[in-house]
């Protein structure tokens, strides 16, 4: 046994792991943005690429949409998620709902953006379904509804997918030991119950919702495949007109491009900063509430508002899947039916078979990111309690790091360093863009789980002379294979839902269901779109129910490792 | 003059190839030879789910008749394909490039081969199917957009801009420009063009400005800053006229061709355009127009080019590519490639030079309920040099593209 000093294997792999594609990516990002790429001829510093880069047209509008529909999508996602806990905490409507959440966390951002788009445009589902009995309607009205110059449809999006994830993460703090004797404290007191849950119980688990909100605003003002469908282009958000400079024919062009990326850091810390400020003033006011003392048992108002949003967002996504159930199977659907006039099963396999290739390699990306992932998690965090290492912050925060960063910030470095290495536009250098991504998932994922795993199991079988490598797989192993098996779905889900790191790694050679839908999403033909959308939900959806029936097959003769409730 | 000049090289080059015909088939087998075995990694455009199994029907008949893999990737923007190649010339790459073949013409085969990007030039009219290529009648197989192609494309398939109209909704279409105007005035909201730079939208941008520049032959030659504010100026008055009439009032625009046609069979738009005089009868045998859709032109002509695939300078798989190329030339191919349900895009041969059985393959066909008739397709407007195109986007996205109005 080596000294607790020593940094073990699994944490140095992990590091490098994360570490060296982020900083790399990030030097390759930010040397161009100053006018230097010796591979492309470009041998001085300049501030040249910054001065291109604000004379583009419309760059300011750019920015705050950026910033603007990033930041409202996140605070208004927490919000929807905070109010609904706080009003229904341990009530059975509380339990229904969120039964329907986790699937909805598990759709890849471009289906669901897709699935929406078939929804709320104005030839969509919404406006079909009420005409043209109540509206009179016998053609779509032309309202600015998609693509909105605002971007309101696009945070519409981004609100229905955050507002899972943040759900899903409240939920696992909330599960931590003790929180509820904070409620029990709370009620005991004379506060109501959101109240209780603003005052008492939020100040407790708030610090382990906080990096991940700081995540989802990185990615919502940085997004790039959600705005593609949704979003404005006259103009763009900043991220999606990185994405064509970086394209342009003209190779001084990547340089601007690099700047535009740098810029985009820039915003996404503004955000982020902006989120802090905001997250201060906050405190102060609960705080405030807190010494006034006023127990606030009426809330009825306040329950409402947290029931109505989170409702909303459940029907809207529901709504969103049939919608691309049906359009899989549609051949044609004229305005104004409500229902589709035709149905066709020959384009639904054509294009199955079509999407062959994208399946394959969809499928091996994921899985592979998936078991290495998962692999490296458990290794890590079995090597971390071994040496009695447990939970520590700083881990914690670098294996966060690169879902805090703007993808594209450090993708465009990345991209070049892979070309110059030769190895651009492979699966292997795709799988390594993905696990950068998917890897701090899975040890959100899995960390939680493990160290709630009762130590003793293994003092127990150390005095019983098994090894560590008995122990881990005759032991910890099965008494985690429930969460084991469902970290392994969400790095397949997360893994099926990246557009950038494939379309940008893979040099366009790598094409995935996603990079495909995106592709696909504002075509001609409705029925490929959806169903390339059908096909990036039923993925993760195959791994999220192999990880509920595996384990109930392995444990069916245990009734404690049994699923409770 | 160029044109006319080029077009009649290439004639004069295969009026004397009869008699070369024999040192070429040798040639050819070696081609074959070394094609055998190579994997063909063919960049093309692929929004289009019927063309893209286009392009998988061919690359199984190559596969199969010649052991020659074809793989399509699909790409957004056929300028990303002349950014990646220009980049792996800047780090030295010439050879074992990325890109074997590629679907390509005017700006970015101006630009390929402006920076020296392509294979060798004349490998195009080396193809045994180029001698069915009709070069006499469709000049713009051997001159893309005012450029000569020297033989580093080869030509696929025609391309001229059509007007789609739902007879259901709209009984008489405009017939010129003018019309189209008064009419987007009258029904505000029912017409959008693709944005810019999207290539269709900037196709309707050119038939503007074709139609509308005080002197259109300034056009033909390379972009000329001291005209180009009295080239522009028409079409941006006409464009300041139509836009608060337009779908979204101009706020939002569809997104490519694909978007538009969805929009026209959504009963948004009542005309969309198409650079494929068969894709309205396409689109119906597939279920995603309305069958009352009809095509018309309008008086005075429209645009119309050649599309053709070029092969990258540092393709290690070149015999490939160039197996391919030649079948998408063959009858066969070019039949198929016409059919309306297939993809409706017209042919570059020369039909009534065929012999009897594959000119008999073209007269079988039906070009479905919605497509003119040859001889109703109007008069073909040449492209402008592709240096006008780039000038052309640029003062768009500043004008209208960048949230400033």
């Amino acid at each position: 046994m080596r000294a607790n000093g020593n940094p073990d294997v699994p944490s140095v792999l992990t590091v490098l792991l994360l570490a060296v594609p982020v900083l790399a990516g990030l030097a390759g990002t930010a040397l161009p943005a100053f006018g230097y790429l010796p591979v492309l001829g470009f041998e001085t510093l300049s501030l040249e690429p910054f001065h291109q880069l604000f004379a583009e047209p419309g760059l300011t509008r750019s920015v705050s949409l950026s910033l603007g529909t990033g930041l409202t999508a996140s605070i208004v996602s927490l919000v929807i998620v905070l109010l609904f806990t706080a009003g229904w905490y341990g009530t059975r409507t509380f339990r229904r709902l969120s039964r329907f959440l986790s699937p909805i966390l598990s759709i890849p951002h471009a289906a669901a953006a897709i699935g929406l788009a078939f929804l709320i445009a104005p030839s969509g589902f919404l406006v079909r379904f009420i005409s043209p009995w109540a509206t009179g309607w016998t053609r779509p009205p032309d309202v600015l509804i998609l693509n909105d110059p605002y971007g309101l449809a696009m945070t519409l999006g981004l609100v229905a997918k955050e507002v899972p994830f943040l759900f899903l993460i409240t939920m696992a703090a909330l599960n931590r030991p003790h929180i509820q004797n904070y409620f029990k404290a709370g009620t005991s007191l004379g506060y109501g119950r959101m109240a209780t849950f603003f005052l008492v119980v939020l100040p407790q688990i708030y610090p382990l919702i906080r990096l991940p909100m700081l995540a989802v605003i990185a990615y919502a003002t940085s997004v790039v495949d959600v705005a593609e469908i949704l979003g404005p282009t006259t103009p763009r958000p900043l991220a999606p007109r990185l994405i064509i400079w970086m394209n342009d024919p003209d190779l001084a062009m990547r340089l601007m491009a690099s700047a535009g990326a740098l810029l985009q850091l820039f915003v996404s810390a503004a955000a982020i900063f902006a989120f802090l400020v905001l997250e201060r003033i906050a405190e102060t006011c609960l705080r405030q509430q807190f010494v006034m003392g006023r127990r606030h048992q009426r809330e009825k108002v306040g329950q409402l508002a947290g029931l109505i949003p989170m409702l909303s967002i459940i029907v809207l996504m529901a709504l969103a899947i049939a919608l691309l159930v049906l359009w899989s199977g549609a051949k044609s659907w004229w305005f104004p039916a409500t229902l589709p006039q035709n149905f066709s099963l020959t384009q639904v396999i054509k294009a199955v078979l079509m999407a062959g290739p994208a399946l394959t390699s969809t499928l091996l990306i994921a899985s592979a990111a998936a078991v290495i992932a998962t692999g490296m998690t458990l290794w890590l965090l079995e090597a971390r309690s071994y040496r009695n290492k447990r939970d520590s912050r700083r881990l914690k925060t670098l294996i966060f790091l690169p879902l805090l960063l703007p993808q594209v910030g450090f993708l465009f470095g990345l991209q070049m360093f892979f070309l110059v290495a030769g190895i651009g536009g492979t699966i292997g250098a795709v799988l390594l863009a993905h696990l950068v991504f998917v890897f701090p998932y899975a040890f959100l994922s899995l960390s939680d789980p493990w160290n709630r795993l009762d130590p003793r199991f293994a003092k127990a079988a150390t005095s019983l002379g098994a090894s560590r490598v008995q122990i881990f797989w005759q032991i910890q192993l099965p008494l985690l294979l429930r969460p084991v098996l469902v970290t392994f779905a969400i790095a397949v889900a997360i893994s099926v839902g990246q557009y950038l790191p494939t379309l940008m790694i893979g040099a366009g050679r790598i094409e995935t269901i996603t990079t495909e839908s995106v592709a696909l999403a504002s075509g001609g033909n409705r029925q490929i779109a959806a169903l390339y959308g059908l096909l990036q939900l039923l993925i993760p959806l195959a791994a999220f129910t192999l990880a509920a029936v595996v384990p109930s097959v392995v444990h069916s003769n245990r009734s404690a490792m049994q699923l409770k409730g | 003059m160029i044109q006319t000049i080029a077009a009649r090289l290439v004639l004069l080059v295969s009026l004397i190839l009869p008699e070369v015909a024999a040192a070429q088939d040798n040639d050819w087998q070696a081609v074959l030879e070394k094609a055998k075995g190579q994997t063909v990694y063919f960049h093309a455009w692929g929004g289009e789910p019927r063309i893209n199994a286009y392009i998988q029907w061919a690359a199984r008949q190559v596969e199969r008749e010649f052991g020659v893999r074809v793989v399509h990737v699909k790409v957004n923007d056929t300028a990303n394909v002349v950014s990646q190649v220009l980049a792996e010339k800047s780090v030295g790459k010439s050879s074992g490039g990325a890109i074997d073949l590629v679907w390509i013409n005017g700006e970015n085969f101006a630009s390929m081969k402006d920076n020296a990007l392509l294979a060798e030039a004349g490998w195009a009219n080396s193809l045994p199917n180029w001698k069915y290529v009709d070069v006499e009648n469709k000049p713009t197989v051997v001159v893309d957009f005012t450029v000569p192609t020297e033989g580093q494309e080869s030509p696929w398939g025609m391309a001229k801009l059509v007007f789609m109209h739902d007879s259901a909704r709209l009984n008489t279409p405009p017939s010129s420009l003018g019309e189209l105007l008064a009419f987007a005035k009258d029904n505000p909201g029912r017409f959008a063009y693709p944005q810019p730079p999207n290539f269709y939208g900037t196709t309707f941008l050119k038939q503007v400005l074709i139609t509308t520049a005080p002197d259109a032959s300034a056009l033909a030659s390379p972009y000329d800053m001291t005209v180009a504010a009295e080239t522009f100026g028409p079409l941006f008055a006409y464009l300041d006229d139509l836009h608060p009439h337009l779908w979204r009032q101009g706020k939002a625009f569809p997104k490519d061709a694909a978007h538009m046609r969805r929009l026209l069979a959504d009963g948004e738009l009542d005309i969309a355009f198409s650079f494929n005089p068969g894709d309205a009868s396409g689109a119906i045998a597939n279920g995603e127009l309305p069958a009352t859709v009809r095509t018309f032109v309008l008086d005075g002509g429209t645009i119309g080019n050649t599309h053709f695939v070029a092969i990258p300078f540092n393709s290690s798989n070149q015999e490939g590519a160039k197996v391919y190329a030649n079948f998408l030339l063959s009858p066969l191919a070019q039949t198929r490639k016409q059919e309306p349900e297939i993809w409706g895009d017209p042919t570059v041969l020369d039909v009534d030079a065929l012999p009897a059985n594959e000119k008999a393959l073209f007269e079988a066909l039906d070009l479905g309920p919605a497509t003119l008739k040859p001889e109703d397709l109007g008069p073909v407007l040449t492209e402008p040099h592709p240096s006008w195109v780039v000038a052309l986007e640029e003062a768009w996205v500043a004008r209208y593209g960048s949230g400033s109005e």
